[in-house]
C-alpha cells in the first residue's frame, strides 16, 4: 500500500468532528507550527518539501508564498480556492466533506506562515452542504481555541471565513475569485499586478487550492525533507485523483506522484480497470480543460517509456504527445465513447461558463461550440475541422486569463490525436448518430502513432 | 523615478516616463506602429486590456531581464520597461493574432453598416478595413437583443456591441451611484442599466462619444444623415457645466448633432454636458471657431478639406519617415 497522507484515515468514523480528528493527531501540526517555529520557519518548510500548487497550474507553493509583499501596515490575506468546478474534479469537496478539520488546521498553519488575521475559504455556491460542514468545523475549531484571539497562547490572532460563490467556473481563476470575494462581478483581472502584491481589497493576498493547503499539514508534521522522499523528480509528494469515467471503481484516490498511469488505470488498488470488460479508448488526465490523449499515448510516453502520474511524466512530449496533471481529474472513456460528442460536450461548458470580458474567448467559445453541435450531429463539413483548430488557435494565449486556453486546448487536441473519428462524423453522418467510431487505432502500441504523428 | 525609460517599438526607440504602457509609448511615436485600441481610453480609469486587438509581442523584456515574454501581450495595459523591445506591425505573429480578435469581434456583429449612425466613423469598421476577411466563416445565427431606451436622448442597440466596457467606466466615472453595468456572461452578456433606469447625468451623453462602435447613438441625431455628408465645425459657448468645447455637424445650414471633440485616435478631450449635447441645436448658440481637422484616411473627409500634418518628431528622424512613408505620402499628394 502506498502512503496516505491527506485520506489517512478517511474511514474512520466521525472524522469530521474535532474530537475524534484530534485523537488521530490532528491539529498536532497548528501547535507544532505555532508554539516552535517562527512564520518563516514554516514557510521554508514548505519550500523544502517542494510542494507544488494542485489546483492545475502546479506553481510551486512555497515560492508563492515567498512572493508575498510584506509592506508595513497593510493587512495580508489567506485565500482558499474552493470553487472548485473543472468537469471531472471533485478531490476538493471530498477532501471537505469527509475531513473538513484538514483543511482549517492547514488555512490555521499558512495564515500564520503568512501572517494573515483574517483568512478565506471561498466554496462554489452548488456546495452548500459542504459550507455547513465547514461552518460547523470551524465553530468547533473556535471553541477548542485553534482560531479566534491569542491561538494556543501565542499571541496569533486569525478568524476564518467560508464565503459561498455564485458557482461560476470562472472565479475558479484567482483574480475572478478575489473580484468575486469583494462582492463584484467574476471578471479576471488583468495581470500584472499579480495577487501577491494587490489581490483582496488591493492587499498583498495568496490564493491556494484546497488540497495544497490540506497538505501543508503533513508537510509541517514529518518535515519538509521527509514530503520530499515521496514521489518523483520534481513532482513531490501525494496528489488527489478524482477518478471518473468508464473505470470499474472511480472515486477519489491518494496516489503518490510517480505511479505509472497503467496501475493506477488497472490495478485493484485504484481504479480496477475498465468497466464491463471493454478497452481503454481515451482519457482526459486531469480535468476537462487539459489535453485529451488516446489510450496508447496515455500508457506509454512518445518513446515507449511507461507514462507515469506525475507533473514531468505526463506533460512529456509537450503538446504533440502529452497532456498535464491539472487539478488531477482523471476521465477514461472505453472503446463505445465517442470523442466528437465529448469535445462537444466541454466545449458547451467552457462557452457556457466564458465570463465575456475579453473577445476571443467570448466569441471564440460559442463559435467552436456550434461548429461541434454541427458535427456531431451529422451536419458537419470537411473545412470544419480546420476551422476548428484555427479558432482554438486563435483563442489560445491572446485572453486575460487562462480560460481561453483551457477551452481551446481540450478541442486542438481531440482534433489533432482523433481527426479521422471526426473526419468519419462527417462523411457518415447518418452512421454517426446511430452507432459510434469505436476504438480504432487509438489503443494500438505506440510505434503507430508516432507515424499517426508525422502524417 | 522622473528618469526617462528607453523603449523601442518596431525599431523606433522613444524615451518615456516610467509607468507609461507601451501603447502610450507608441502614441507618443505615432504613425503606423500605433496599435489599435477598441477598449482602452485613456480617459477613463481603468479601462482597457478586454479587446485584445492592441496585443503586441515583446521580443525583449528589459535591459535588466532581456527575455521574451512568454505570450503576446495587451499594450495598453503593459508597462515599458527600460530597454524593451516590443513588435507590432513587424511581427507577423502580432499581425495574425490581431486578424484573429477582429474576426472574433465580428461574428456577433450585425454588420448593418448601411443602416447604422456610426459608419464612418467607427472604429470596428475601421479596425475591420484593415485586418479583417473578406467573407465571414461563421455560419451560425448571430445573437440579438432588444433594443432599449437609456433615458430619452440614449438607444442602446446591443446587438452591435463589442463589450468593450469604456461606457460602464463612463457611467462609474461620471457618477458615484452606478447605474450602467453588464448583465449575464459570455456571449449573452449585455450592457445594462437595470431595467431601463435612465442614466441620470449631466453628462450621460458621454457614452455615445466614447462608444467605438454603433450600440449607443443620439436619439436626436438618429437617421438623419450620413456622417460623410455632414461638415464638422469645432465651436464653443459658454456653459455653466462643462467647457463648452464642442464640434457641430452641419448639414447645409442646420446643425445636425452636437459631439464632444475627439483627437486623432477618436478619444474625446473633453467630456461634454447633456445640455451642449441635445439641446443646442441653433448656429445662434455658438461662437464658430474653426472647420474640425479630420485626419485625411477618414472617409468624412472624403469631401472635406484637411491634410495629414505629421508630428515634429517625424519630420526630424530619417528613420522615422521611413517607417510612416504611406502616410508621408498621401500627405505630398494633398
Amino acid at each position: 500500500m502506498a502512503r496516505k497522507l491527506l485520506l489517512e484515515h478517511i474511514n474512520v468514523p466521525g472524522i469530521n468532528t474535532l474530537d475524534v480528528y484530534r485523537q488521530k493527531g490532528g491539529y498536532r501540526a497548528v501547535e507544532k507550527a505555532l508554539k516552535t517555529l517562527t512564520p518563516d520557519e514554516v514557510v521554508e518548510e514548505v519550500k523544502k518539501s517542494g510542494l507544488r500548487g494542485r489546483g492545475g497550474a502546479g506553481f510551486p507553493t512555497g515560492m508563492k508564498w515567498s512572493f508575498l509583499a510584506k509592506p508595513e501596515g497593510v493587512a495580508r490575506y489567506l485565500v482558499c480556492n474552493a470553487d472548485e468546478s473543472e468537469p471531472g474534479t471533485f478531490k476538493d469537496r471530498y477532501l471537505m466533506t469527509h475531513i473538513p478539520h484538514a483543511l482549517i488546521e492547514g488555512m490555521i498553519v499558512s495564515s500564520y506562515a503568512l501572517g494573515a488575521k483574517t483568512s478565506y475559504i471561498y466554496v462554489r455556491g452548488e456546495m452548500m452542504p459542504q459550507i455547513r460542514i465547514l461552518e460547523k468545523a470551524i465553530a468547533e475549531a473556535k471553541n477548542a481555541g485553534f482560531l479566534g484571539k491569542n491561538i494556543l497562547g501565542s499571541g496569533y490572532d486569525l478568524e476564518l471565513y467560508v464565503q459561498p460563490g455564485g458557482g461560476a467556473y470562472i472565479c475558479g481563476e484567482e483574480t475572478a475569485l478575489l473580484e468575486s470575494l469583494e462582492g463584484k462581478r467574476g471578471n479576471p483581472r488583468i495581470k500584472p499586478p499579480f495577487p501577491a502584491i494587490a489581490g483582496l481589497y488591493g492587499c498583498p493576498t495568496v490564493v491556494n487550492n484546497v488540497e495544497s493547503i490540506a497538505a501543508v499539514v503533513p508537510i509541517i508534521n514529518d518535515g519538509g525533507d521527509e514530503y520530499m522522499k515521496i514521489g518523483i523528480g520534481r513532482s513531490t509528494g501525494t496528489k488527489l485523483i478524482s477518478a471518473s469515467g468508464n473505470l470499474v471503481k472511480p472515486g477519489v484516490y491518494e496516489i503518490e506522484l510517480g505511479l505509472p498511469v497503467e496501475e493506477f488505470i488497472y490495478s485493484d488498488e485504484y481504479c480496477g480497470g475498465i468497466a464491463n470488460g471493454k478497452r481503454l479508448k481515451a482519457t482526459v488526465a486531469g480535468g476537462s480543460s487539459v489535453p485529451v490523449l488516446p489510450a496508447n499515448l496515455t500508457l506509454k510516453l512518445a518513446n515507449g517509456e511507461p507514462r507515469l502520474m506525475s507533473y514531468e511524466s505526463l506533460s512529456e512530449g509537450g503538446f504533440a504527445t502529452g497532456t498535464m496533471l491539472g487539478s488531477g481529474g482523471f476521465i477514461a472513456f472505453d472503446e463505445d465513447q465517442c470523442i466528437v460528442r465529448n469535445t462537444w460536450n466541454f466545449s458547451r461548458f467552457y462557452h457556457h461558463e466564458s465570463c465575456g470580458q475579453c473577445s476571443p474567448c467570448r466569441e471564440g467559445t460559442g463559435w467552436m461550440e456550434k461548429v461541434l453541435h454541427r458535427l456531431e450531429h451529422g451536419h458537419g463539413k470537411m473545412s470544419d475541422i480546420d476551422l476548428l483548430v484555427d479558432v482554438s488557435k486563435k483563442i489560445e494565449g491572446n485572453t486575460i486569463c487562462p480560460l481561453g486556453d483551457a477551452a481551446a486546448w481540450p478541442v486542438a487536441s481531440a482534433i489533432r490525436h482523433f481527426r479521422d473519428e471526426f473526419e468519419w462524423h462527417v462523411r457518415e453522418p447518418l452512421k454517426s448518430l446511430q452507432t459510434n467510431y469505436g476504438i480504432a487505432g487509438y489503443a494500438e502500441p505506440i510505434a503507430k502513432a508516432e507515424v499517426k504523428q508525422e502524417n | 523615478m522622473s528618469e526617462k525609460v528607453k523603449v523601442t517599438i518596431d525599431g523606433i526607440t522613444v524615451e518615456v516616463a516610467p509607468g507609461t504602457t507601451i501603447l502610450n509609448a507608441a502614441r507618443q511615436i505615432g504613425g503606423d506602429i500605433v496599435p489599435p485600441a477598441m477598449c482602452y481610453y485613456s480617459k477613463l480609469e481603468g479601462s482597457g486590456g478586454k479587446c485584445r486587438t492592441c496585443i503586441v509581442k515583446v521580443s525583449k523584456g528589459s535591459e535588466k531581464d532581456p527575455r521574451p515574454m512568454p505570450k503576446l501581450v495587451a499594450s495598453c495595459r503593459t508597462t515599458v520597461m527600460d530597454g524593451m523591445e516590443v513588435q507590432n506591425i513587424t511581427s507577423p505573429e502580432v499581425i495574425e493574432a490581431r486578424s484573429g480578435v477582429v474576426e472574433m469581434l465580428l461574428i456577433n456583429h450585425p454588420l448593418d453598416c448601411p443602416v447604422c449612425d456610426q459608419a464612418g466613423e467607427c472604429d470596428l469598421q475601421n479596425l475591420g478595413y484593415e485586418h479583417g476577411l473578406q467573407k465571414t466563416r461563421y455560419e451560425f445565427e448571430r445573437r440579438t437583443f432588444e433594443r432599449i431606451d437609456i433615458g430619452d436622448k440614449i438607444q442602446l442597440h446591443m446587438n452591435r456591441c463589442i463589450l468593450c466596457y469604456r461606457c460602464v467606466f463612463t457611467a462609474d466615472q461620471i457618477t458615484n451611484k452606478r447605474v450602467h453595468g453588464i448583465l449575464n456572461r459570455g456571449d449573452h452578456s449585455e450592457i445594462s442599466t437595470y431595467i431601463q433606469t435612465a442614466v441620470d447625468n449631466d453628462f450621460s451623453g458621454n457614452v455615445i462619444d466614447v462608444c467605438p462602435v454603433g450600440a449607443l447613438t443620439d436619439k436626436t441625431f438618429r437617421f438623419k444623415n450620413r456622417v460623410w455628408f455632414t461638415k464638422p465645425v469645432d465651436a464653443h459657448r459658454d456653459c455653466p457645466t462643462c467647457s463648452g468645447k464642442v464640434t457641430l455637424w452641419y448639414k447645409g445650414e442646420d446643425v445636425l448633432r452636437v459631439t464632444a471633440r475627439k483627437d486623432i485616435y477618436g478619444e474625446v478631450e473633453e467630456f461634454i454636458c447633456n445640455t451642449c449635447r441635445f439641446d443646442k441645436k441653433k448656429t445662434a448658440d455658438w461662437t464658430i471657431e474653426h472647420p474640425t481637422h479630420i485626419s485625411d484616411t477618414s472617409v468624412i473627409s472624403s469631401n472635406h478639406y484637411e491634410t495629414m500634418i505629421p508630428l515634429p518628431v517625424i519630420q526630424e528622424d530619417l528613420r522615422l519617415q521611413e517607417a510612416n512613408k504611406v502616410e508621408l505620402e498621401k500627405t505630398a499628394k494633398f
